[in-house]
């Protein structure tokens, strides 16, 4: 549990390097990144699915990453994308080539549609976050 | 401070260098158009409009000035460039910068290189790789060939991307570099899973931003940016596993 603690932390710092996010910003980037991955293992580990994982883990990087946003004054992009890269199905996407390639497609077709699957709730994730936020921010201007 | 609006031809410079930067950079499709309504409010013109895609912007304000248009033919991902462009709009909008002073400091944002040194780049990318690995469950003992071939790959994306300018073409290169150099460390004995190594390294190319952004355009509803973005991270996905499955094409 340590070592994923420390690697997701690190693997998203390094990810915010890679997309020359603002220095000072980079042990957020790495923060977001870590607490989105420790919710999906934890969640994987003993209740769900990959799939509801990385939709409830990809909505928590969402919310944080808009808390930092207002907070620092920067684009929210910035901790948004280094926060869900641990999350995108390389893992699956690779299997799912893999067995293409072995002429094993029935399992090739399995593990695509669990990849897309994912990545398509990694992005409901995302927009829930940012629907409710802007629902937040209406609702007290009309009263 | 005695308020003097520019001329509208100003603006439109304006705003569309300040789009073209953020579009260079990666920002997403809505910030892109965001911004350049909120500049060309703050400058006077309430009434902007904007069509921005992944290749071009076409800028329009009302009234007899011509629409303008600028083509967007390279683009990589650097967001220090979009939050710079995002406090040179908050400023303007606060008051703090006149026209002039916001299209100097648009210029030396363009021209400035922010970007990390190349060898940070390779160092990020090689740790990177290691702690993916880790992250999918590998085995300490793989830690350090998904470092050496991480970095060997995002390496070589860097120099053959300078050298053939065809993004898919690199991508798919350095993923069969990637994939070579795991398979030399399984066969001379220093690495155990083949898997976990290829998954890690590949991880520096992943397009994550692309997929995130494609998303969030469409819901937008900016339909054409979002399917355009989504197309470019399906070209690099498919790059990359085309450049993996090679190698195991020829040795599995």
């Amino acid at each position: 549990m340590l070592t994923h603690l420390v690697t997701s932390f690190i693997a998203s710092a390094a990810f915010g390097i890679l997309f020359n996010a603002p220095k000072k910003s980079l042990l957020q980037c790495g923060f977001v990144g870590m607490v989105g991955w420790m919710i999906y293992i934890i969640l994987v580990d003993r209740y769900f699915d990959a799939v509801v994982s990385s939709l409830i883990a990809a909505f928590s990087i969402a919310v944080l990453s808009q808390m930092f946003a207002r907070y620092y004054r920067t684009p929210i992009i910035i901790f948004s994308v280094s926060g869900i890269i641990p999350l995108v199905p390389g893992g699956l996407a690779y299997d799912a080539m893999r067995n293409f390639v072995e002429n094993d497609y029935n399992t090739a077709i399995q593990l695509a549609a669990k990849a897309f699957m994912i990545s398509g709730s990694i992005a409901v994730g995302l927009v829930v976050s940012e629907v409710l936020n802007q629902l937040i921010r209406k609702i007290p201007l009309k009263r | 401070m005695e308020h003097k609006f520019p001329t509208s031809l100003e603006v439109i410079d304006i705003c569309l260098l300040a789009g073209k930067i953020m579009l260079q950079c990666g920002a997403e499709t809505y910030r892109v158009e965001d911004t350049m309504s909120r500049i060309a409010a703050t400058f006077g013109i309430p009434d902007s409009h904007s069509y921005v895609t992944p290749t071009g912007i076409i800028f329009s304000v009302d009234g007899t000035e011509p629409a303008k248009l600028i083509r967007i033919s390279e683009r990589t991902t650097d967001l220090y460039k979009v939050t710079l462009v995002n406090g040179v709009s908050r400023k303007a909008a606060s008051g703090e910068l006149t026209s002039k002073q916001a299209y100097i400091r648009l210029k030396e944002i363009e021209e400035a290189d922010f970007t990390f040194p190349i060898y940070q780049q390779i160092v990020a990318a090689a740790i990177a790789s290691g702690c993916f690995m880790l992250m999918f469950l590998g085995q300490w003992s793989d830690f350090i060939p998904a470092v050496i071939c991480g970095g060997i790959g995002f390496t070589s994306f860097i120099y053959l991307h300078r050298v053939v300018q065809i993004k898919f073409f690199s991508e798919f290169l350095a993923s069969l570099i990637i994939g070579l150099a795991a398979f030399l460390f399984i066969k001379s004995g220093f690495g155990a899973q083949l898997d976990k190594i290829i998954i890690g390294s590949v991880m520096p190319l992943v397009p994550g931003l692309l997929i995130t952004n494609a998303v969030r355009d469409l819901m937008a509803g900016h339909l054409v940016s979002g399917l355009s973005k989504g197309a470019e991270a399906f070209l690099t996905a498919f790059a990359i596993g085309t450049g993996i499955a090679v190698i195991f094409a020829f040795y599995s």
